[in-house]
């Protein structure tokens, strides 16, 4: 199965690059944005075929080594 | 006194510190990160660098190799362990130190020299110094400590902070901090002080004709603790 999952900086901590992107975006002419936050996206195949297994294997990665949950969360977004 | 240099792909600091182990009477052996044990050791060091080109976050996939499992049950027995920039990374990752680096607050990579001053003097790597603001070099890009709120309560209750970013003076304001480190926190310790984390880089500052002499102070002061 090809799971996808997304790790996203939690709310309170401080994303420069987001900042960045933002002020490039207003330079452009955006001017409607309130706030960017940068992640990651990960496609991880998996060789399970049950949903569900395979959807756990991730969590578990994403525990063990994707994402650092002192600043960041994960979500997993498709099982497919 | 024996010392271990721990080198992972990416590390570039870690012949810098066995140079400096060794001017200062340890004797020091490199360690490969593939490897399963560490030879017997008085102080393990995880030097800077750029482990596995920071991918991911800086230090994850240093965090996991085969050797860190032995660095994680030395540290846990009581040995004392050090991380230096790249190193401090890694053992953020490890779980040894709390909290994290983020990217530094203005996106750039900072080379310079900068002040630090010591906060507490009860552990191996302090004790007898006496001398509290210290010239070191820092050379890093995500040096930008931050911890939960919970964990800060926690940092401060221990005394786990080592070294804070200041001036010339030891003045620790918020103009002194270079890279937006959470209350200007250049290093921390684990809570029994064994295991110290810190971006500065006292192996840069040993050869008065190069740079300075203050990183030869704290190895000094390290080996007649550990004696």
């Amino acid at each position: 199965m090809k799971v996808s999952a997304i790790i996203t900086l939690k709310k309170d901590v401080l994303d420069p690059q987001g900042k960045v992107i933002q002020q490039t975006l207003d330079g452009m002419g955006f001017k409607d944005v309130n706030e960017v936050r940068q992640g990651k996206y990960f496609e991880i195949d998996v060789k399970e075929n049950d949903p569900k297994k395979a959807q756990k294997i991730v969590e578990d990665m994403c525990n063990k080594l994707l994402a650092n949950l002192v600043i960041e969360n994960y979500k997993i977004i498709e099982i497919q | 006194m024996k010392s271990a240099v721990i080198t992972f792909p990416g590390s570039n600091c870690d012949r810098d510190m066995h140079v400096a182990l060794n001017k200062f009477g340890f004797k020091n052996k490199m360690v490969w990160h593939n490897d399963n044990e560490l030879p017997k050791s008085d102080l393990v060091v995880l030097p800077g660098g750029f482990s596995y080109g920071d991918y991911l976050r800086c230090g994850s996939m240093a965090s996991k190799s085969k050797i860190m499992q032995s660095v994680i049950n030395f540290a846990k027995s009581g040995g004392l362990v050090m991380g230096i920039c790249n190193g401090f990374q890694i053992l953020v990752e490890s779980g040894l130190v709390p909290g994290v680096l983020l990217r530094n607050r203005y996106l750039e990579f900072i080379c310079k020299n900068v002040f630090v001053k010591i906060d507490n003097k009860d552990n191996p790597y302090f004790k007898n110094l006496d001398k509290e603001v210290f010239e070191l070099h820092i050379a890093h890009n995500e040096g930008n400590y931050f911890c939960t709120n919970d964990q800060l309560k926690e940092i401060q209750d221990n005394n786990q902070v080592a070294i804070y970013y200041c001036n010339d003076n030891g003045k620790t304001e918020e103009k002194f901090n270079p890279n937006g480190s959470l209350n200007n926190i250049a290093g921390i310790f684990n809570k029994e002080k064994n295991v110290l984390g810190m971006m500065p880089h006292p192996e840069r500052m040993i050869d008065e004709s190069l740079s300075g002499e203050d990183g030869s102070i704290f190895f000094r002061n390290l080996l007649n603790n550990i004696k």
